[in-house]
């Protein structure tokens, strides 16, 4: 038998409060033991509080070929940023 | 994609790089660079991996449980580097059994120093010392390297570094703080470990064939006799500490440069064991190779019962 353990995606919260964040990825044959060699690889210095662990191909992506049309109309609204707006220095607290 | 637009692909490429902007495994690259990172990182997984050999063959008879305790954490670190390694070199399409493969048969490198053999406890000592003090010198400025996630690993590679070789000089400054045979067995170490850690830095820069484009992606910031001055020059004044000799007659101190000269590396023996024929390249691969097929069973039985788990769940859900 051939059969290689798939990847899943690591996301650690490092301390409650903050969210988990893309620690890395692992091989492993279920979520049990991706999250148990999660805690071993990414948690050996207290870097976590909370694991998730996710198999890499439920993750769907953007592809960086189609950034232009995916980003760049927000980049000229800038009436979408505070400093757009023209007030005089006289109006306080705002 | 005519020859015109892969150059211009290209241009653009370079000059992000250029901008100290980072590569991430979905953008475009030229087919070299995801070779050459391919290449360069999973090299440096492996050497990670086969490195735990050296020390794992102390683990059990260290010292005292403190020492135990500290080696066993930094041997399972290195395993740890080893995975970070391997996970970003995934990410430029090559699969673990495809890297593993070509370890184990001897198409990839790993670092030469691996292929030494560790005698005596002293030598734990002097592993960490300068081993993974050579180590640092070289990774640490790969945390800026223009490929995200090898930055990524190199930056956790880093934060875990310093207590290895902290944890090896300390055993030195306790032998040499022992008795007689203590220092003896120390100095014997530092005799031994001295030229290969130096060699460990690679070829001369004049014998280097990668490093002009190697600089421009990043994946070198500084040439390879620079680091190696480097080393030595912040090296010499930790052994004067421990009160041991560095075995090198020709090594002197240089006012005009403010830099330690030192004696010819012998590159004969470097290329002999880069090409296999170290004292221990052939222990140190079966060791591997062992490990790999013994533990296949292993491996598929693990997703045998995942499998079987997952359609026990499938048939309960309907
Ligand atoms: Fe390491
Ligand atoms: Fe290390």
């Amino acid at each position: 038998m051939k059969k290689n353990w798939p990847l899943w995606e690591i996301f650690v919260r490092s301390k409650n409060g903050l969210e988990h964040r893309h620690f890395g990825s692992l091989h492993a044959a279920d979520a049990e033991m991706a999250m148990e060699n999660a805690r071993d690889v990414y948690t050996r210095r207290n870097e976590g509080v909370s694991i998730w662990v996710v198999e890499s191909k439920n993750i769907t992506a953007s592809n960086p070929a189609d950034n232009g049309e995916m980003f760049e109309p927000a980049q000229d609204k800038v009436y979408r940023h505070p400093t757009f707006y023209d007030l005089p220095d006289e109006v306080k607290h705002m | 994609m005519s020859e015109k637009e892969v150059k211009n692909l290209e241009e653009i490429f370079e000059a992000r790089i250029a901008r100290d902007e980072k590569i991430e495994p979905k953008d475009w690259m030229p087919e070299k660079y995801r070779k050459t990172h391919i290449r360069q990182i999973s090299q440096h997984a492996h050497s990670e991996i086969v490195g735990m050999l050296p020390e794992g063959n102390w683990i059990t008879r260290a010292p005292s449980l403190r020492r135990k305790a500290a080696l066993l954490a930094k041997v399972q670190d290195e395993a740890g580097h080893g995975l970070y390694l391997y996970s970003a070199c995934e990410t430029l399409g090559i699969s673990r059994d495809e890297l593993y493969e070509q370890l184990h048969s001897g198409k990839a490198k790993y670092s030469s120093i691996f292929n030494y053999p560790t005698i005596t406890w002293a030598d734990m000592g002097a592993i960490g010392w300068l081993v993974d003090g050579a180590a640092i010198i070289n990774q640490v400025p790969l945390c800026n390297t223009s490929f995200g996630p090898y930055a990524r690993a190199m930056v956790r590679v880093c934060k875990e570094e310093s207590f290895h070789q902290r944890q090896g000089f300390e055993i030195m400054l306790t032998l040499c703080r022992g008795s007689e045979e203590q220092k003896a067995m120390a100095q014997d170490a530092l005799n031994r470990w001295w030229w290969p850690s130096l060699m460990m830095l690679g070829p001369t820069d004049a014998e280097s064939i990668h490093t002009e484009q190697s600089m421009k992606w990043k994946l070198k910031r500084k040439s390879n006799d620079e680091l190696r001055q480097q080393f030595i020059d912040q090296t010499v004044p930790q052994a004067d500490l421990l009160g041991l000799t560095i075995p090198d007659p020709d090594l002197k101190f240089n006012e005009e440069t403010g830099s330690y000269d030192f004696g010819e590396i012998d590159w004969d023996e470097f290329w002999q064991v880069v090409k296999g024929h170290g004292p221990c390249n052939k222990e140190r691969m079966d060791a591997r190779v062992n490990a790999w097929n013994n533990g296949e069973w292993v491996r598929d039985a693990a997703m045998a019962h995942a499998e079987k788990n997952e359609k026990r769940k499938v048939a309960k859900a309907s």
